[in-house]
């Protein structure tokens, strides 16, 4: 049987945004003006793909017990992650399933990330060693 | 724009040394939410074999991102940057990335196609030592937007 693991919830404010360009280096304007994001055809300002991917990371390395857990780590961006300009900003929720235990004692785990009900990613995987 | 497909293969100089920072994972740690010891405490990380902080798993996409600029601003390839979106991410990890690392990255185009209108390119940077160890490698699918859809 197939084990499903703990879903993981992470809020998204406008703040984490700001906080995560300047940590990253992507400052990509549609991730933090209204403005330029609706006028390339978004609904609003949206989230770094690569922040959605974050804490997706941070979801599989809490569910493999380490921080260098993860071997291998894949996602295709399905769909913009909207984050309205409220206190309150917006959640994912990170769900993962064991696909496979391999032979020499690694973890493949298929994830999935949904925003309001939508999934933001497909493809999602993790290939983890357990601590 | 059409990209030009003799890309596909092309393997790039190894980029400028970048020396990744304690205080630099600290921030991206902090960034993301992760509070896991060993991405802040350098002791914590020595008590599971590194020399200093570890980083977060999406944290090399923060050099390589920078690094492919060296592919993806080359006006021969034709791409318009401001109709590109991001398609798909992978990386495959040798060992995390650790503060006093000091890394070099080498950028291939691994493909390009066209479907719908719209280009895809995928770029692949090799994450190594200065001394040549293999750290990690990152995939970056990117999608240009066809005109009539943007």
């Amino acid at each position: 049987m197939t084990e499903i693991l703990e879903p993981q919830t992470f809020r998204v404010t406008r703040a984490d945004l700001v906080r995560y360009a300047g940590a990253s280096g992507d400052f990509n304007p549609i991730h933090w003006s209204e403005r330029i994001a609706t006028g390339v055809g978004l609904p609003g300002v949206i989230a770094h793909g690569m922040f959605t991917m974050a804490l997706v990371g941070r979801a599989v390395t809490t569910w493999a017990g380490a921080a260098d857990a993860v071997k291998e780590f894949s996602v295709r961006f399905a769909r913009p992650v909207p984050v309205p300009d409220t206190d309150e900003g917006t959640e994912i929720v990170v769900t993962a399933t064991v696909k496979e235990v391999t032979e020499d004692g690694e973890t493949r785990l298929a994830l999935t990330a949904t925003c309001n009900g939508d999934k933001v990613l497909s493809l999602a995987q993790a290939l983890v060693r357990k601590r | 724009m059409p990209l030009d497909q003799t890309f596909v293969g092309r393997t790039w100089p190894p980029t400028e040394t970048y020396l990744v920072g304690r205080e630099k994972i600290r921030e991206f740690a902090r960034a993301i939410g992760a509070t896991d010891a060993e991405y802040h405490d350098p002791e914590a990380a020595r008590a599971i074999g590194y020399p200093d902080v570890v980083a977060p798993p999406t944290f090399p996409v923060a050099i390589t991102m920078a690094a492919s600029r060296q592919v993806i601003n080359d006006p021969g390839l034709g791409l318009d940057y401001s109709r590109v979106v991001h398609g798909d991410q992978r990386f495959a990890y040798t060992r995390p990335v650790v503060a006093g690392d000091a890394l070099v990255c080498v950028n291939s185009v691994d493909e390009i196609t066209t479907r719908g209108g719209h280009w895809f390119i995928t770029t692949r940077t090799e994450v190594r030592t200065e001394a040549g160890e293999p750290v990690v490698t990152v995939w970056s699918k990117l999608v240009q937007r066809g005109e009539e859809h943007s």
